[in-house]
């Protein structure tokens, strides 16, 4: 890392005090704990893509295909773990969130910047143990990320060790939450009013309280796990006169909200960078971020829709689905915002714009195959079915994944004062696309035709799609390579970025580019909206 | 706000928000405990019966003595008597050793009589039962690992206050933890009628 600091000179990447990785680990900047934050989810999410990968080729032809049946379920179990809980949770909320909201506020760090870096080490920590469970013990889990009762508590893999390092990690994302709560409450510039606050801030203000009421649900379910393994509690046990639905309720209970914690910080993005690249102001600036308190509350309502078919009463599944439809609402007025947004902007189509642009899409046809599974009449149809897989990744991935990378075109620059080239991002962002719908659009019309989902074999019926859907894989992962490489390499050997090329009116364009070790010279004083760009001065 | 300037009133904020974090931890033991109470109310009332209620008061009264000396050290700071805080926080960690002390004799004289979790005589017994001690030991259990950590920490701010790292004007950190030991002291307010009265 220490060469790297050398090629990106000023601002905050001037060291004071400490030297080589010490300057980076022990470090409470935000902006070093954001970028220590966005190499590890990245890497991570590398790592994920690969086992991902691995998946899709096995399921390319129907029978065994590069590896066994056991391999195969620890495969899908190790792709769900790393990919949710050290990938898309932290991922926009730990790295972006880090680096971008105290600027936006106006504040020279966030709250509790010693707390903050805790949170950091114990996702480091959480993931270290979560990787070591995966060679140690009796080998990888193979329970599904779910970690469902009572499988999880009776197979010999090493449940108890990786569940115990998700536990670790839920701590750091309690502990970001609290951090970013007390910062947007107490740390706002002058005239840093609430409905001035740049929506990408907005949104990890309600992503912070899901962070924090949630979390600690999965943090004892999970407990719950590994006392179950190691005391034999027999809490969720029916033999012993416990109740497996219970442990599926407790999960839900946080895991559906969690899915919040992962979609709307990609929102925030999405909302800060259409008006830019639109150079019109935000429509419906108060509804935008009303709307992501209302998904984070009604969110919080919904989690028996994952438990349809669980055996629950009728009347449960009839609450929850009319819940579910209640989410949509919020949902669908941040789409219609956007678009109206859009409406008579002078477009630029820059990487960060096309990102986002087909965010809006790729959640638009997510979030309305989240209604059919929401429905409990036509859930039953395609509970636990590759339409499931498709549907998720189209939210996940479709969502949050292009507006991880929509951030990162949109934002890195001004922290490393340097920037990838233009054309790169394009082709590889038009592969990522177009790959991407051929993989889980394909797994949608899988699960529509009755192909479940985590099985290691299939129908002879279903080989064509899937051979087709592999195909897209390999598209959309040579797409993603070439947008790492591309932003790899321009972050440390690009052109120059100074200034405010894209034309932001949010405070983080303000200032010198890289940002400075305290953020601002001064104390800032706010005077205009964060897409007043007639306020801020920007052509 | 500026960083200049230390926000106490931000700290007091952050740690209102943990203690919801931890309040909705021993919420899912309680969701647990109110599903099982209606599905097995006979064993759960037989082995209620079966807790001793002398240990179970002894120590909520311990505790509740702890609590009120954790808040006297907070006004006892804020007037400058270091001696008579520390005197106050000693206290505090003294009922939190007593209340250990009487939780280990308590779960003891249990595991003395067959009654622990996966234990011969509660696989044999009727399920409601197995799963009623199950929760007992999960949700003392539990407790009882945060009033370690709450005596742990109770110690570490003795020793700031000792080094006058925390004084008159500045002891946010102490009300900080205070605020932690009467959540440790809430929950318990809480398990005590729900094991050792009401059933």
């Amino acid at each position: 890392m220490a060469h790297e600091t050398a090629m990106t000179e000023g601002g905050f990447w001037r060291d004071t005090g400490r030297t080589g990785i010490g300057a980076w680990i022990f470090s409470t900047d935000h902006k070093r704990i954001g970028l220590m934050y966005l190499y590890c989810v990245l890497g991570f999410f590398l790592v994920g893509a690969f086992l991902g990968l691995l998946i899709r080729l096995e399921l390319m032809a129907p029978g065994p295909t590069i590896m066994t049946a056991q391999t195969y379920n620890a495969m899908f179990t190790v792709h769900g773990v790393v990919m949710i809980f050290l990938f898309i949770i932290p991922g926009i909320p730990a790295s972006f969130g880090n680096l971008v909201l105290p600027i936006q506020l106006g504040a020279r760090d966030v709250a509790f910047p010693r707390v903050n870096l805790f949170s950091w080490w114990l996702y480091a920590i959480g993931a270290v143990i979560v990787l070591i469970s995966l060679f140690t013990g009796g080998g990888a889990p193979d329970t599904g990320w779910t970690f469902y009762v009572p499988f999880s508590a009776r197979t010999t893999t090493n449940v108890s060790l990786a569940v115990f390092g998700v536990f670790v990690l839920g701590f750091s994302s309690i502990l970001t939450g609290i951090n970013f709560i007390t910062t947007i409450h107490r740390m706002r510039a002058p005239g840093m009013t609430w409905t001035r606050i740049p929506l990408f801030t907005w949104s990890l203000y309600a992503t912070a309280w899901v962070q924090v009421l949630a979390t600690p649900i999965i943090a004892i379910t999970l407990l719950l796990v590994v006392t179950e393994r190691i005391l034999g509690l027999g809490l969720f046990d029916p033999t012993r006169g416990g109740d497996p639905v219970m442990y599926q309720h407790m999960f839900w209970i946080y895991s559906h909200p969690a899915v919040y914690i992962m979609i709307l910080p990609g929102m925030g993005v999405i909302s800060d960078i259409i008006p830019v690249f639109s150079r019109k102001p935000i429509f419906g600036y108060k509804m935008i971020a009303f709307s992501s308190l209302a998904i984070a509350a009604a969110g919080s309502a919904v989690w028996g829709h994952h438990m349809y078919t669980s055996g629950m009463s009728d009347l449960g599944v009839l609450v929850f689905s009319f819940l579910t439809f209640i989410v949509a609402i919020p949902s669908a007025i941040k789409v219609f915002n956007w678009v109206s947004t859009m409406y008579k902007g002078s477009i630029s189509l820059e990487a960060p714009m096309l990102f986002a642009l087909s965010f809006i899409l790729l959640f638009s046809i997510g979030g309305l195959s989240g209604l059919i599974l929401g429905a409990a009449a036509t859930d039953i149809h395609v509970h636990d079915t590759h339409f499931v897989v498709g549907h998720f990744h189209y939210v996940m991935f479709g969502g949050t994944g292009f507006a991880f990378f929509a951030a990162a075109h949109y934002w890195l620059p001004k922290y490393f004062g340097r920037r990838y080239q233009e054309k790169p991002a394009i082709i590889g962002w038009v592969f990522m696309f177009i790959g991407f719908n051929i993989l889980y659009f394909t797994m949608q019309v899988l699960g529509m035709e009755g192909m479940p989902r985590r099985y290691y074999d299939y129908l002879p019926e279903f080989a064509r799609l899937n051979f087709v859907a592999t195909v897209g894989s390999w598209i959309m992962l040579a797409g993603v390579a070439i947008v790492v490489w591309n932003l790899w390499r321009g972050l440390f050997k690009g052109e120059p970025f100074t200034g405010n090329p894209w034309g932001g009116a949010s405070l983080e364009w303000s200032i010198a580019t890289p940002p400075p070790t305290e953020n601002f010279e001064e104390d800032p004083v706010v005077t205009h909206g964060p897409y007043d760009f007639k306020g801020a001065g920007v052509p | 706000m500026s960083h200049l300037e230390k926000d106490s009133f931000g700290a007091k904020l952050g740690m209102w928000l943990f203690l919801f974090t931890e309040m909705l931890l021993f919420g899912g033991v309680f969701i647990l405990y109110s599903v099982y109470l209606t599905r097995y109310p006979k064993e759960f009332g037989l082995g209620g019966h079966q807790l001793d209620l002398v240990y179970g008061a002894t120590n909520t009264v311990v505790l509740l003595t702890s609590s009120l000396f954790a808040a006297m050290s907070v006004t006892a700071i804020k007037t400058g008597a270091k001696k008579l805080t520390l005197g106050l926080l000693s206290g505090t960690i003294g009922c939190a050793l007593i209340f250990l002390g009487i939780k280990y004799l308590e779960w003891s004289a249990k595991f003395h009589h067959g009654i622990y979790p996966n234990s011969p005589k509660l696989i044999a017994g009727p399920p409601g039962e197995s799963i009623f001690f199950s929760l007992y030991y999960l949700t003392t259990g539990l407790h009882g690992i945060h009033v370690i950590v709450g005596a742990v920490l109770m110690s570490w701010t003795a020793v700031m206050v000792q080094k006058e790292r925390l004084n008159a004007s500045d002891n946010v950190t102490l009300e900080n933890v205070t605020l932690y030991w009467h959540l440790v002291d809430l929950v318990w307010i809480f398990i005590f009628p729900l094991y050792y009265l009401i059933l």
